[in-house]
């Protein structure tokens, strides 16, 4: 078919691709990565809201620039769509969403079953996550459930997949093909285990890995050449985790309320020193890409905008991260295109023709 | 969107409620508040190597003590085992009687006092003075995991990942349970070696 975009299933946009060999999902993020191109994924605001047009138009702002979007489940321990809800929207719409599991709110029983709904509504991607505490979000009265922590979430998922049991053993029908993520954060302390750690997670069964955000490049830099040197990068796809920051103030409320974010002074300063603020802090996102893509096991970013998510496209742009490849992007189909032309016509077209008429030019 | 004016949170109602009455609860988790102080679980990370040492000798000697506990019959010489060893652990590395220790894979410091209860490894919100981030005067029991493990001899075992809790274990005797899993791989063992010896 001319002009169909690539990874895009024929019959159907919202359909799984064809499964392909060394491939354990069916999912576009995968091809995209083990094709050797530079991924970028970005995080969708979950809407407060129940109205599916919330979540298309907070994800059309990514059309053509993102290769899958992160669908979080209560990031911050703060109330939200489900991750489970926001993806069956976006899968139905064509879109790969990575479903982002958090093992604060479910046990295991719970978080077995929305990895077969998710899997079964077209979620080839699935993030393993730990979860903040209870204490950080807008409700730190609810119970933390933290039955499975995110190397055993890692590892259910996988036995899951590949051996196509639950952890109980019990047989599942079919299972489902996931490409698995994980979290890392090289900027927490013990900075020495965290390599190590990143080594666990993928003996788990974590096929990519997004990274918390990265401000302080060089200390990403160490983590990485300790990651090459115990073999990591040829297990796993490494994704640096990139943002905005739209202020200085913004960077120092970050820097003492929000857990794991390590924010040099280097860069409040520069903030500080800016005249446009938040557009320095653009430019400095995407220095930062521009460096991170230079470091050797590095397969793609993760662009985290949180309430800037309209800057995303730009920064993609201007940091030049896809070198002129386009990500799938949702558009009308040539032969719907057609279709629709024809029926225009017919429609509005100001043609009445008599059988006495087509005789006539008959002749 | 809220941008012009902030977001009010249940966390910053409740921080605001806060200070307008006398009476202030610790700004801790509950399980945190029945005990304050970290100093025996400290020591304990401190002399890991010694107490890896000791570990094996003490399942040693429970191992030995198998025909007696078998004798007497588990079930019954559980209570008191447990009640002893409820208050060693307890003291030693403030145990949450979870019933399967992993000690020896955790630099003896017990995985159970994080508050996300993790067994393997830290969460990336690990504060940069290597403070809890639920608990922020509370060291980070990974951190002092890592640091434990790198004085012991087999310390390499943090490197094991660990499957999730069974939750139908809480509250019953780890010692026992593996002295008990010990003497079975070790009669197993005997009759591989000679087949003939059960017949």
């Amino acid at each position: 078919m001319i002009g169909r975009q690539p990874d895009e299933n024929p019959a159907g946009i919202h359909l799984p691709l064809d499964p392909l060999p060394g491939h354990t999902s069916r999912g576009r993020l995968e091809r995209v990565l083990r094709r050797g191109e530079f991924a970028v994924t970005t995080e969708l605001n979950p809407p407060d809201s129940a109205d599916p047009e919330d979540v298309y138009n907070r994800a059309k702002i990514f059309d053509g620039w993102v290769d899958a979007i992160n669908a979080v489940d209560a990031s911050g321990a703060n109330c939200h769509m489900s991750s489970v809800g926001i993806c069956a929207l976006l899968t139905r719409m064509g879109y790969a969403p990575i479903m982002q599991i958090a093992c604060r709110d479910r046990n295991r029983i719970a978080i077995q079953g929305d990895v077969l709904g998710g899997a079964a509504m077209g979620v080839a991607n699935m993030l393993c996550l730990t979860g903040d505490g209870v204490q950080a979000g807008d409700q730190p009265g609810a119970k933390p459930v933290f039955d499975l922590d995110c190397m055993s979430l890692l590892e259910t998922c996988r036995i899951m997949r590949d051996n196509g049991k639950f952890l109980s053993g019990r047989k599942l029908t079919t299972p489902p093909q996931l490409f698995l993520g994980a979290a890392i954060n090289p900027f927490a302390p013990p900075i020495d285990f965290r390599p190590y750690r990143l080594g666990k997670k993928i003996a788990a069964g974590a096929q990519f890995v997004q990274s918390q955000y990265c401000f302080d490049v060089p200390m990403f830099r160490t983590y990485m050449q300790q990651v090459r040197d115990l073999g990591f990068t040829e297990k796993c796809f490494i994704l640096c985790g990139v943002g905005p920051l739209a202020s200085a103030k913004t960077a120092k409320w970050i820097r003492s309320n929000v857990p794991g974010i390590h924010i040099p002074d280097s860069i409040v300063k520069r903030l500080e020193g800016a005249q446009d603020q938040k557009k320095e802090g653009k430019q400095l996102c995407i220095d930062i890409i521009n460096e991170v893509k230079e470091i050797p096991g590095v397969s793609g970013v993760h662009v985290m905008a949180y309430r800037q998510e309209e800057y995303v496209a730009e920064i993609v742009d201007e940091s030049g991260v896809l070198k002129g490849r386009q990500p799938w992007k949702r558009e009308i189909r040539r032969d719907d295109q057609l279709v629709a032309e024809r029926l225009d016509h017919i429609l509005h077209d100001e043609i009445t023709e008599t059988q006495v008429d087509m005789v006539k030019t008959a002749h | 969107m809220s941008e012009t004016t902030p977001a009010i949170t249940q966390a910053t109602l409740v921080k605001k409620a806060a200070p307008k009455s006398d009476y202030k609860p610790a700004d801790v988790s509950p399980q945190r508040r029945v005990q304050r102080s970290f100093a025996v679980r400290l020591w304990s990370v401190r002399h890991s190597r010694l107490l890896e040492w000791f570990y094996a000798r003490f399942s040693d000697t429970f191992l030995l003590l198998h025909p007696l506990w078998k004798r007497i019959g588990y079930g019954r010489v559980e209570g008191p085992i447990k009640f002893v060893e409820r208050r060693v652990k307890g003291f030693m590395f403030d145990c949450r009687m979870c019933g399967q220790c992993i000690l020896s894979s955790t630099g003896m410091s017990c995985p159970m006092n994080c508050p996300k209860q993790l067994r393997n490894g830290p969460c990336g919100g690990v504060r940069a003075n290597g403070n809890c981030e639920v608990e922020p005067d509370m060291p980070c029991v990974w951190v002092k995991a890592w640091e434990g493990s790198r004085n012991m001899v087999h310390g390499d075992k943090i490197l094991d990942v660990q499957k999730p809790v069974d939750q139908s274990l809480r509250e019953t005797s780890a010692w026992l349970r593996v002295t008990a899993q010990a003497a079975a791989a070790r009669e197993a063992a005997r009759n591989s070696a000679n087949p003939g010896a059960l017949a």
